[in-house]
């Protein structure tokens, strides 16, 4: 593997972490709303 | 590395596929149909959902139709690569591995039909498990390659959001949105057809068995013209059942009657060459804009009389 290579693998590691943590962060916020919607809402 | 196409069986890229890529999966502009169409289910639902609820079911909707359109890539990949249209999408094009898009698809199927079954009833959770398993085993793996109707058949698989959105709310399914998922179940040969006819020569490049290809142009044409009589009427059987009001009425007739009249256009056209295919793109634009205005109209017009 080229060093061009091994660069690029770690480029787009490091941006799929980043997203990941993003969705990741963007879900506990949905399921707390969930949580919060169902509990207040009766259901 | 990432330019190069690969085919089933060849080894796997080994640079990782960019996250942008796992998003074109999903097709995203497709989505925007299912979607509006889900969500309009939703909102002309009697009855009261939670917004934070509500949102969370056409994500879901969202997720289940970019879950099935992965599973779609993941099988369809070799056909891709043939087809001018689809062979830069991320398999074809070698910039993701088969597997990885197989990962993907399932992991999202489950996780968008888990979501939605905690967050709103099992009820639509069950209808968005059935649309994604008729899109992927039914429509992709079944009949896609085996007959010229498969989009008719198919098509049932789109007509599912808004009986989902519905189904979200209430937690049952009842007169309307069957109507719903009729409009749109009969929509879709008019609508794949006026655009099968103009991108002709790229399924038949990858041995797809589109009506055009099989039965040629004109019986293309009847069949559009056949199924819009048939999609007017489901159009119309909303308001001659009195399950909605006026509004929808008005709109669905002149917005019916302009899609019979390009229909027309398309049927008496006699014109091979795509670039001078004109009725059938407008056929194809106008459907698109009418499935829109209609299902505009069903909000509007439940949220006004009902």
């Amino acid at each position: 593997m080229t060093p061009d290579e091994n660069r690029q693998i770690r480029s787009r590691q490091k941006s799929r972490a980043i997203v990941t943590g993003l969705l990741l962060g963007a879900l506990v916020i949905l399921f707390y709303a969930i949580t919060i919607a169902k509990i207040g809402g009766g259901h | 590395m990432a330019s190069s196409p690969i085919r089933a069986g060849q080894s796997a890229p080994t640079i990782p596929a960019h996250w942008r890529d796992f998003v074109a999966l999903t097709k995203p502009r497709v989505m925007t149909l299912v979607v509006f169409t889900g969500l309009c289910g939703l909102l002309a639902a009697p009855g009261h959902i939670h917004p934070i609820l509500g949102f969370t079911a056409i994500l879901c909707i969202a997720l289940g139709a970019g879950a099935a359109a992965t599973l779609n890539q993941w099988y369809e990949a070799d056909i891709d690569g043939k087809m001018k249209r689809t062979a830069n999408r991320p398999i074809p094009a070698g910039r993701m591995d088969r597997q990885s898009a197989l990962h993907f698809g399932v992991g999202l199927s489950f996780f968008s039909v888990l979501l939605m079954g905690v967050a709103t009833n099992w009820l639509a959770a069950a209808v968005l498990t059935v649309s994604i398993l008729f899109y992927v085993f039914v429509y992709t793996i079944w009949l896609k390659p085996r007959t010229a109707q498969n989009i008719v058949i198919g098509g049932a698989a789109g007509a599912f959001p808004p009986v989902i959105g519905w189904a979200a709310v209430t937690g049952d399914i009842s007169a309307l949105p069957i109507a719903l998922f009729m409009l749109i179940f009969f929509w879709t040969p008019p609508h794949f057809w006026s655009l099968a006819l103009f991108v002709k020569t790229d399924y038949a490049a990858a041995g797809i068995p589109m009506l055009p290809v099989v039965s040629g142009e004109v019986a293309t044409r009847r069949q559009i013209w056949f199924y819009t009589a048939i999609m007017g009427v489901s159009a119309m059987a909303p308001v001659v059942l009195q399950l909605t009001g006026p509004i929808y009425g008005a709109v669905a007739l002149v917005g019916t009657a302009f899609f019979v009249v390009f229909a027309f256009q398309v049927l008496r056209h006699r014109e091979s060459d795509p670039v001078r295919m004109g009725p059938e793109k407008r056929l194809f634009k106008y459907s698109v804009f009418y499935l829109f205005l209609l299902f505009g109209a069903v909000v509007v017009d439940r949220w006004m009389f009902i």
